[in-house]
């Protein structure tokens, strides 16, 4: 008989063969049996948040800047309901999570117990799967499992629920099983039929454009690196989604900047106007898109992706390619070097009007502004943030809100995983917690969360961990007193009801920072921003920079709801000429 | 002001909605069939009828068939869906009108009264297989099989011969011939 294991050492073990270095989580009655595991397994590190959904956001920024999953240890009841909204935000933003929470003794299971509550029920809709584990024998293969569905296929969110009496009872350990398929769901395999028909419409093209998004980064650092390659063989101009960013080098030429709503001029007209797309690992997500009717009318329209579900699920497209980004780029960078071992030269000619084109759209500038010798802008704060920091390898997060757009568009990125925004979910709170994950993978890194000062109240508490595990995370606020996105809204399409969008009584952000011991700064004025976010960085602890910006500045270019992508707003001027009314008014 | 029915309103153009039969081999575990339904509803799709039972003792299957109505674009992402989900095996999906494909929804008929209207009531389930379960002499319990709007039809058509209840099952399915799903 092989050697006999409590629940709680099982876990460990799964932990361990998993290759976890690091679970954030919170302790409570229904997981003290792994909490008291703990002290015996000290290649593991566990990181106490101060909440549960920190726990979450923390282990879903330690997995999106490694590429390794996050593992998050949490309660019954509360502990579980808590990190709900991380693992929903994990599961629209295709991070892998393995949740493991805490249960009542199986015995109490359906009897209201203290702290019980139905927690695979709640978590079924925003996990890949979830397991409740009855049996002690089953729990070594449910764990190992977990990991394989979070991180195979399109990557997300997993939860296991284990009861107390299971983490106490005992039973053989079995390591993890050699990789098989998971019900053909990870055994996708594109044709070369596909590859050739693609060569064929990029050959065709008179008006290409790649359109890439989050899929590239979730694909590896390969996927990225094929990628700049395909965009160099093919010489086509390339536009990303928010989560793609950091695939394709921000500062590159044929980078046409991000696209949708809040996209560049440019990036959003080649859309419109283009006749190839090429979407690789994106999802036509409906901030993408914009109207739907008026998507894109005029392009033959392929979609690279690894979950069959996103094909026609928005957007019908003419040629699907499913697979790997990675294995999927890596063949059709070899068939058309095959083919045509210069393409990107002889197709110049091909191709050089549609640039010229966009070079017409380049000039407008859209994503400029009025700058002010009296008030900090917010666009000139992360424009100067970005210039002081970009010769650093800087790992940006964001909160959700203009100051997340903002960031996106003057911020540029050359590296994958450098970038972790709350996209899908939409998540105010998310940078704060998520920058403590990043730190924790990334130890001696640069660490910003451009932040809101709406959004980082949410989990300011977090400011706690930060400061116990001495993670030198800097906390970035573009502090207008407003919800400025709500604003921008209620000024675009309620008149300027400015209803409950502006917050009194905010503290006192530097105080704040001392008060938790970390670094308070503050930036009043142009002239005195570089010197302290040179101070910043140069701060080697957590740091809460509040800058004091324009109240009143707005985020544009802009495609108002309702609109196609031709119909952008490139600044106030525009707005009042081109007000919504009826059906782009209940849009959201 | 019309209705939105996402952020961007998928489109304005009115499509067809079709019937189809989806028919799912899952792992008989807990909380299958709320993952299935729970999918059905989360993502705003129609369940016309469920029926499920284990198919395979021995290897712990259950088949599912679902009768729903959508458009061809909603068709195929529940079936693409409900293939992501871990204990789904295999999907398979049947228009209606399917002509290789045999449909059978079953119903117990519960008729009270006299012999003589009893009677007739039996013989109009004629057509639809009817088995009598239980026999009183004030009552029957037949069963019929038939497709759904046979027996809609049969339902209302028996009320004049003393049907007081009705309990009927979800559809199921199998193709003709020789050939299997799977």
């Amino acid at each position: 008989m092989s050697k006999l294991y409590s629940g709680a050492e099982i876990v460990f073990k799964c932990l361990e063969d998993q290759g976890v270095d690091f679970i954030f989580g919170y302790p409570g009655g229904a997981v003290l049996p792994i909490y008291d595991e703990l002290k015996n397994h000290k290649n593991i590190k566990h990181i106490l948040a101060r909440h549960e959904q920190g726990a979450g956001h923390a282990a879903e920024g330690y997995a999106r800047s490694s590429g390794k999953p996050g593992v998050v240890l949490v309660t019954s009841g509360p502990g579980a309901t808590n990190v709900v909204t991380a693992l929903t935000d994990a599961y629209m933003d295709s991070v892998p999570l393995v949740c493991i929470s805490g249960q009542v003794p199986t015995h109490l299971i359906g009897t209201d117990a203290f702290q019980e509550c139905d927690t695979t029920g709640i978590t079924r809709p925003c996990t890949k799967h979830n397991w409740l584990v009855k049996d002690v024998k089953d729990l070594a293969k449910t764990i190992h499992k977990a990991f394989e569905v979070a991180t195979t296929g399109r990557p997300g969110p997993v939860l296991v629920d284990i009861p107390k009496d299971i983490q106490f009872n005992k039973y053989s350990y079995s390591k993890p099983k050699k990789q098989k398929k998971l019900n053909g769901k990870t055994n996708i395999s594109f044709s070369q039929k596909e590859i050739e028909d693609l060569i064929k419409l990029i050959y065709k093209s008179k008006k290409p454009i790649i359109y890439s998004g989050g899929g590239v980064i979730n694909s590896g650092i390969e996927a990225s690196q094929l990628l700049r390659e395909l965009v160099e063989a093919t010489g086509f101009p390339i536009t990303s989604t928010l989560q793609g960013l950091g695939a394709y080098p921000g500062e590159d030429n044929q980078f046409l900047g991000m696209l949708g709503m809040h996209g560049t001029y440019e990036a959003n007209n080649a859309m419109y106007e283009c006749d190839l797309m090429i979407n690789v690992g994106a999802r036509f997500d409906d901030r993408i898109t914009g109207k739907i009717d008026e998507f894109s009318p005029k392009s033959k329209k392929v979609h690279i992706d690894i979950d069959p579900s996103s094909i026609n699920k928005n957007v019908k497209v003419d040629l699907a390619i499913v697979g790997d980004v990675a294995s999927v780029l890596k063949n059709t960078i070899k068939t058309l070097k095959k083919n045509n071992s210069n393409f990107s030269k002889s197709n110049k000619a091909n191709i050089s009007k549609w640039w010229e084109k966009i070079q017409k759209w380049r000039s407008v500038n859209s994503l400029g502004y009025v700058n002010s010798s009296e008030s900090i802008k917010p666009q000139y704060a992360v424009q100067r943030l970005y210039e002081l920091t970009k010769n650093k390898d800087t790992f940006i997060t964001t909160e959700v809100g203009q100051h997340q757009m903002w960031a996106a568009q003057h911020y540029k990125f050359d590296k994958p995983n450098r970038w972790m925004t709350s996209g899908g979910l939409g998540t105010m709170g998310y940078g704060l917690p998520a920058a403590v994950g990043v730190q924790i993978a990334n130890p001696n890194k640069l660490v910003i969360d451009i932040a809101g000062e709406a959004s980082v109240l949410m989990t300011m508490q977090e400011m706690s961990t930060a400061v116990q595990y001495s993670l030198p995370i800097k906390i970035f606020i573009l502090n207008n007193e407003y919800m400025g996105m709500v604003r921008q809204w209620q000024e675009l399409l309620h008149d300027k009801n400015y209803s409950e969008s502006y917050t009194a009584a905010l503290p006192d952000f530097v105080k704040l920072a001392e008060a938790y011991g970390c670094v308070g700064l503050r930036a009043k004025t142009p002239e005195e921003l570089d010197d302290k976010i040179i101070e910043m960085i140069n701060t080697d602890r957590p740091v809460i920079f509040d800058c004091l910006v324009d109240k009143v500045e707005n985020c544009y270019p802009m495609i108002p709801s309702g609109k196609p992508h031709n119909q952008m707003l490139l600044g106030p001027k525009d707005q009042e000429e081109n007000k919504i009314t009826g059906k782009g008014k209940i849009l959201v | 002001m019309s209705k939105a029915r996402s952020a961007y309103s998928i489109s304005n153009k009115k499509e067809k909605f079709d019937t189809h039969i989806i028919v799912v081999w899952v792992d008989n575990e807990a909380g299958v069939l709320a993952r299935i339904a729970g999918l059905f509803s989360g993502r705003g799709y129609n369940i016309e009828s469920l029926a499920v039972a284990e198919v395979d003792k021995k290897l712990n299957i259950s088949r599912i068939t679902i009768v729903t109505t959508g458009t061809p674009q909603v068709i195929n992402q529940i079936r693409l869906q409900l293939k992501k989900l871990v204990p789904v095996h295999n999907v398979a999906d049947f228009k209606r009108e399917d002509k290789m494909v045999i449909f059978k929804e079953m119903a117990l008929l519960k008729i009270v009264g006299k012999n003589g209207k009893r009677d007739r009531a039996l013989k109009a389930c004629k057509k639809f297989n009817p088995v009598i379960l239980d026999k009183t002499n004030k009552s029957y319990v037949i069963q019929i099989t038939a497709l759904r709007r046979e027996i809609d039809k049969m339902i209302i058509n028996l009320k004049k011969f003393g049907l007081v209840s009705v309990s009927r099952t979800g559809a199921v399915a199998m193709t003709r011939g020789s050939e299997i799903f799977k």
